[in-house]
């Protein structure tokens, strides 16, 4: 490293942090804040840490937040991992094109038009707006990226390893779940993480298709912070964000570890 | 190992017309969209057998390989093993194992996994395949790499593994997909040796695909040189070696200088050879190649005696110049340029130690061979 520290190098990263992480180290200072106003700083206090957990509302929110997480992460990790290898397996049907086109139009989508049309199909067939719909919506909204994840480790994958067990003898779906699907776990595993994160944090399409009794945490601030910006909702973006922070760290930590073990491995095989 | 080379030389069903065969391909075709990888092939190998199938990458020997395992379908013809037509068989009912190119080791799974996984899908008994795999982790000799990853081994030992799972079941074949290509020479040397015993020791018949003609050499009872998808000739080393079946075959297996012309008959099996610029190569090995004919004389570099002056009694010396000489330790390599601008290769092993040698370059020199030294090339 012999890059210089000049002083336009470091004016950029200031800049460029600030402008990234200002308002979110705002939003933590100000949920530590002891004032009830907002923007007025009255001493250190974690009283507002206290009355969230205290506040029905937000708890229930949270609580139906985490359920519609897991429920729908889980299964567009299923239904996005089937695409993947539809995608990665079967080059040549027809339609290919056409389905892979359709499996990854949802990226770009922009959400209002998914969350509307959402509620129009949900509507048209008569299905109450409640937990079911913004469940079924998170799927359709993040089974595309869990496809995008599964499918880029897809692509390296070694199919001489399925040809390998298979000419031990094992059949395909007993090769599928002893081959297959371990190796390619960590690339579920991370498009379950991704999924969970954007259903967490999803406004726009929750409020489109969700009902009374299934109000996402998302939803809960939103309204709230109509009516006034609490210090106690500075409280619970603090904690969502703790929560994301640990995840992604402890999933780097984990990885790095994971790869200097492998290093030191083969380094250990190459000496014999 | 004396008693095991002698079966070796003993060891030849091909020229047994009772012989029962073992792997038949018969006329089988393989196409891939408008691509003919195998062109109507047939191909016969006997049991015990070491057989190698050359060629050069794209020649369709890996396709071949993969039709036996069961990964692709012939679109016309069959293939019979041991009598029975494997056609609609998938690869997991196959009595054949497949050493991968790549190995393809389970990266999820220990050592002692990767060989136990094969006898694990047969239901066979846990006290049985601790017993197998330890046999074949000896066999191998990595019993103290059993708990190890496959990332946690080095080239060699990956290869080692590969050859332990896939000899684990004791398939009744074993294909081996280009086994060596992965090593350095020096250890792709001593495991050519390795394998050799192990295919011996174990009565098994083995496949292999290679690109390495040193390799097939050294290894197989007999060879299958494969070009386009079809077979050019199949042979002994021995054979393929001292009496290709084409020009082909002669360019592809070791080094060959080659001359063209019109053949004329002699008496008692003798023929002679117009080259062209007064060059007339008289030869004692004309098989069936037909008076008039245009053909080919093929001779070996180590069969071409290079020397300042024009050995007396010498039935064919053509004089030319020392265009380049390459010193190897163990043999010299001379390039000689004919008088006609043909550069004629010859090498002399070294066999003493200080050698005095009087040709250097640019010097006039005879290039000279026995009747008995090449071969006459009608295809």
């Amino acid at each position: 490293m012999n890059a210089t520290w000049s002083r336009f190098n470091i004016t950029s990263i200031v800049l460029g942090f600030a402008f990234l992480y200002l308002p979110i180290v705002l939003l933590i200072v100000f949920s530590f804040n002891e004032s009830k106003l907002v923007t007025v700083w009255g001493g250190f206090s974690t009283k507002w840490y206290v009355s969230l957990f205290h506040n029905q509302g937000l708890m229930d929110a949270a609580w139906v937040t985490a359920r519609v997480g897991v429920i729908s992460a889980t299964v567009a990790t299923v239904l996005g991992t089937l695409a993947a290898l539809t995608l990665t397996r079967y080059t040549r049907f027809r339609g290919r094109m056409l389905f892979s086109g359709m499996v990854f139009a949802p990226l770009v989508m922009p959400e209002v038009i998914t969350g509307l049309s959402l509620l129009l199909l949900f509507v048209a067939v008569g299905l109450d707006r409640g937990f079911l719909t913004v469940t079924l919506a998170h799927i359709t909204l993040t089974m595309c990226f869990v496809a995008v994840v599964v499918q880029s480790r897809l692509v390296t994958f070694d199919r001489s390893l399925e040809e390998a067990a298979m000419d031990l003898g094992a059949p395909p779906v007993r090769t599928f779940f002893q081959i297959t699907l371990p190796v390619i776990m960590p690339a579920i595993v991370s498009g379950w993480m991704l999924a969970f994160t954007l259903s967490l944090d999803d406004l726009v399409i929750a409020s489109f298709t969700s009902g009374p009794g299934a109000t996402t945490l998302p939803m809960k601030i939103y309204s709230q912070v109509r009516l006034g910006v609490t210090p106690e909702i500075n409280a619970a973006c603090t904690i969502l964000i703790a929560v994301v922070a640990v995840g992604v760290i402890a999933a780097s930590v984990v990885n790095k570890r994971r790869e200097v073990q492998r290093q030191l491995d083969e380094q250990a095989a190459q000496r014999g | 190992m004396k008693s095991l080379g002698s079966i070796r030389r003993d060891f030849a069903p091909w020229n047994d017309p009772n012989a029962k065969p073992y792997i038949q391909f018969e006329n089988v075709t393989k196409r891939f969209g408008d691509f003919t990888a195998v062109n109507n092939l047939s191909l016969t190998i006997f049991e015990r057998e070491f057989f190698a199938l050359l060629g050069a990458s794209g020649c369709g020997k890996s396709t071949l390989l993969r039709m036996l395992a069961g990964f692709e379908e012939p679109t016309a013809g069959r293939i019979l093993l041991d009598g029975q037509d494997l056609r609609g068989i998938p690869p997991y009912r196959r009595p054949v194992n497949m050493m991968f190119q790549s190995y393809a080791l389970f990266p999820h799974m220990t050592v002692e996994n990767n060989i136990a996984f094969g006898l694990k899908q047969d239901g066979m008994a846990k006290p049985e395949i601790a017993a197998r795999v330890g046999e074949m982790l000896k066999l191998v000799k990595l019993e103290q790499f059993a708990k190890r990853k496959p990332h946690q081994l080095s080239g060699g030992q990956r290869q080692r593994v590969a050859l332990a799972r896939s000899v684990a079941k004791r398939p009744k074949v074993l294909l081996l997909d280009e086994p060596l290509g992965a090593l350095d020479k020096k250890l792709r040397e001593e495991t050519q040796f390795e394998l050799m015993d192990l295919q011996q020791n174990l009565g098994l018949t083995f496949v292999v695909v290679t690109h390495d003609q040193e390799e097939a050499m050294t290894m197989a009872d007999r060879i299958a040189i494969i070009d386009k998808g079809e077979v050019m000739q199949v042979a002994t080393p021995a054979e393929v070696y001292e009496a290709p079946g084409s020009r082909f075959v002669a360019g592809f297996v070791g080094n060959v200088n080659m001359f063209e012309g019109k053949i004329a008959r002699g008496e008692a099996g003798t023929a002679s050879i117009d080259a062209g610029n007064g060059i007339t190569i008289r030869t004692e090995n004309a098989g069936d190649a037909a008076a008039g004919a245009t053909v080919a004389f093929a001779i070996r570099p180590e069969k071409i005696k290079v020397s300042s002056t024009k050995p007396a009694g010498a039935v064919n010396a053509i004089e030319g110049e020392v265009y380049d000489i390459a010193y190897l330790g163990d043999m010299t390599v001379y390039h000689v340029r004919l008088d006609d601008g043909q550069v004629v290769r010859a090498s002399t092993m070294n066999a003493a130690r200080i050698t005095e040698d009087p040709l250097t370059w640019n010097d006039r020199a005879w290039v000279s061979f026995r009747p008995d030294a090449g071969v006459v090339l009608t295809r």
